[in-house]
């Protein structure tokens, strides 16, 4: 059976109050970008799922398509995409982007 | 045309900015004379009524076929004139480069 790697993210953004699509690890970012917005998360203190899409050609491509946004890091909190680096950061620094990731761990508990 | 040349350009006239900077950071990444990693700061009354997200993708839908090559990293700070004049015209710095994608392209 072929992959369905629209299916995956699906999954992945749903079962992940905050999921973020990056290039590297939390441990490892491998790209500024990406390490920015890993910081910004350790911060917010909530926990999250990664995805390293340089580890994953077709995901990398997929995720763009998926969210008709043509770069990565990409965040997703409650399912919807948030934005990417620049975003997360203004998002951080304006106080909005807590409220919102502890309004989505909030929703369910 | 440079390629910062043409992001200008490109920008200008969508846009019709009140303020717009478009700053090549290549050299912090990429060596001297390259054109990789830029930064846009954008003011424009355009933006008003779109979210952030929605600017964004105006924005990239404007520079699609740059995107990716021949620019790598693209950072996006698009304001609307009273959130320009309420951060006093500050906008973020760039994050530094981590080298991870150097081969692959963004």
């Amino acid at each position: 059976m072929s992959r369905d790697v629209i299916k995956e993210i699906e999954e992945e953004i749903k079962t992940h109050k905050v999921m973020l699509y990056m290039k590297g690890t939390p441990e490892q970012p491998m790209c500024g970008f990406s390490y920015t917005v890993i910081e910004i998360l350790n911060q917010v203190g909530q926990p999250y799922a990664s995805v390293n899409i340089l580890a994953d050609q077709e995901k990398r491509e997929a995720i763009k398509q998926y969210s008709n946004w043509p770069t990565i890091p990409q965040l997703y909190i409650n399912g919807e995409f948030v934005g990417g680096c620049d975003i997360t950061r203004e998002m951080f620094e304006s106080g909005e982007l807590k409220q919102v990731v502890d309004q989505a761990f909030a929703a369910t508990v | 045309m440079s390629v910062q040349t043409q992001i200008l350009e490109r920008l200008e006239q969508a846009l019709s900015p009140l303020s717009l900077e478009v700053i090549n950071e290549s050299h912090q990444h990429s060596g001297p004379g390259s054109e990789t990693h830029f930064k846009v700061i954008a003011v424009s009354e355009v933006f008003l009524g779109q979210n952030r997200v929605s600017r964004h993708r105006q924005v990239n839908a404007l520079l699609e076929n740059l995107i990716g090559n021949p620019i790598h990293a693209l950072s996006l700070q698009l304001f609307t004139q009273a959130e320009w004049e309420a951060r006093s015209g500050v906008a973020l710095t760039s994050p530094a480069c981590r080298g991870g994608s150097k081969a692959v392209g963004a």
